[in-house]
């Protein structure tokens, strides 16, 4: 009965900060022909900040590689991948959330590193060993903010 | 030349009338010796049909800077070689010049370094360097890209320049190029990136900012304008890893030997430019 109580009590204070427990850590991401289906999170993305992690130099850096209209006031876009500018027209939700997670699964042998694997890569920087390069919200809220990239 | 590229110049040429530099630009240096910047790609660097000195991509007033001595930066630098060069240094009283006499002597080593000597091992131009200066001189080693010592490599380079790059990779060399060529392709760092994927598969293509290179080494040790000074090609591979969040090899490692032997192969025919100037 004791133990009964404990565990409704953990289960309770869980239930309270819903977004520690649903994180998906980055080795248990589930794909689906390079989709990912679920919120990495729980938590509803916040596109105005992912649109700051998706230009930031030191998070998303994504304009080192990628030209996005959106973000024409930042100088210098790159041309190593594709144009964002509808990028919600031609992916899915799910592809994206998946492309950004580990685009490896999606495009075989491309550039574009993995931004939510905290393994499988060799010789880090000391201080980035074990870590992603995106926490799981920022994946989620650069997802919700690349679902605003529509043209159509 | 891909098609990005020719567009680039075709556009270029229609707005600039006469190029003084751009990318379809003769470098010339000091109104006489021309270098060949763009030649046929070794057989070996068989994923290249061109290959194309870094002093290609970089921006005109870039390219100006190399193009006349005296407005070179690095020349600073290997004036400073040069009295380095001359100076007495450490317990046997010799200089570099007592034995080599002028260092035009030199002409020519660069463009064939790193090399296998006779014990079998790669041995860098900065080892020899080194070598000298403890085993005949009794001077402290300089650090591996010490001021000093990218001052004298860069001054020996000289010696080599307009010279086609030609480094040996057979023979006693082969196994040294091999390990070097399995680096150059091998993916590192939290952003999981190879040489090749930057280097190889998208050269001439911007990346934010930067225009990437081949990442040639015949220009080397550089003047870079982002840290004034020179650079020298461990120093730079070092830079590289960091950028994509690696740990860098050793400077004079084993691993960076290995790998400035392959990447200077993928350079054989480019003229020696040391010291170029870069971004």
């Amino acid at each position: 009965m004791k133990i009964l109580i404990a565990t409704a009590v953990v289960a309770a204070f869980f239930a309270g900060t819903a977004t520690a427990q649903d994180t998906v850590v980055p080795t248990a991401v589930m794909f689906d022909e390079g989709a990912v289906g679920v919120s990495l999170t729980g938590v509803v993305g916040d596109a105005a900040n992912g649109r700051k992690v998706f230009a930031n130099r030191k998070q998303g850096n994504c304009l080192a590689c990628h030209a996005n209209a959106d973000l024409s006031e930042q100088s210098f876009h790159g041309e190593v991948g594709p144009p964002l500018d509808g990028a919600a027209d031609r992916w899915s939700e799910d592809e994206l959330r998946g492309i950004v997670t580990n685009s490896k699964l999606m495009f075989e042998g491309t550039i574009m590193p993995a931004f939510y694997i905290d393994a499988g890569y060799t010789r880090p920087l000391e201080k980035f060993d074990g870590k992603s390069i995106l926490s799981a919200q920022q994946v989620e809220d650069v997802v919700a903010y690349l679902m605003t990239l529509k043209e159509n | 030349m891909n098609t990005k590229l020719l567009q680039t110049v075709a556009a270029l040429s229609l707005l600039a009338g006469v190029a003084v530099a751009g990318e379809d630009a003769t470098l010339i240096i000091n109104d006489e010796e021309t270098m060949v910047t763009e030649a046929a790609a070794p057989a070996h660097a068989e994923n290249l049909d061109r290959i194309y000195s870094g002093w290609v991509f970089r921006a005109d007033e870039t390219q100006v800077l190399q193009m006349d001595d005296f407005d070179n930066p690095a020349f600073v630098f290997t004036d400073q070689g040069q009295d380095l060069y001359d100076t007495v240094d450490g317990t046997a009283g010799e200089s570099c010049a007592n034995c080599h006499g002028d260092v035009d002597s030199f002409a020519g080593l660069t463009a064939q370094m790193p090399r296998v000597n006779s014990d079998g091992e790669l041995e860098t131009l900065t080892e020899l360097v080194n070598n000298c200066r403890t085993e005949r001189m009794g001077a402290e080693a300089w650090k591996y890209s010490a001021s000093q010592m990218t001052a004298v490599t860069a001054l020996i380079g000289l010696q080599s320049r307009g010279m086609p790059v030609d480094v040996a990779i057979d023979g006693a060399a082969a196994p040294y190029w091999e390990r070097g060529k399995e680096l150059y392709y091998t993916r590192v760092g939290q952003l999981d990136m190879s040489c090749s994927n930057c280097h190889e598969d998208n050269y001439d293509v911007m990346i934010r900012a930067d225009h990437l290179s081949q990442g040639q080494t015949n220009g080397f040790p550089t003047y870079r304008l982002k840290n004034a000074k020179l650079n020298s090609r461990h120093g730079r591979f070092k830079g590289c890893m960091k950028n994509i969040r690696a740990t860098p090899f050793k400077e004079g490692g084993d691993e960076f030997k290995a790998l400035e032997l392959y990447v200077a192969s993928r350079g054989n025919g480019l003229s020696v430019e040391t010291p170029s100037v870069r971004n």
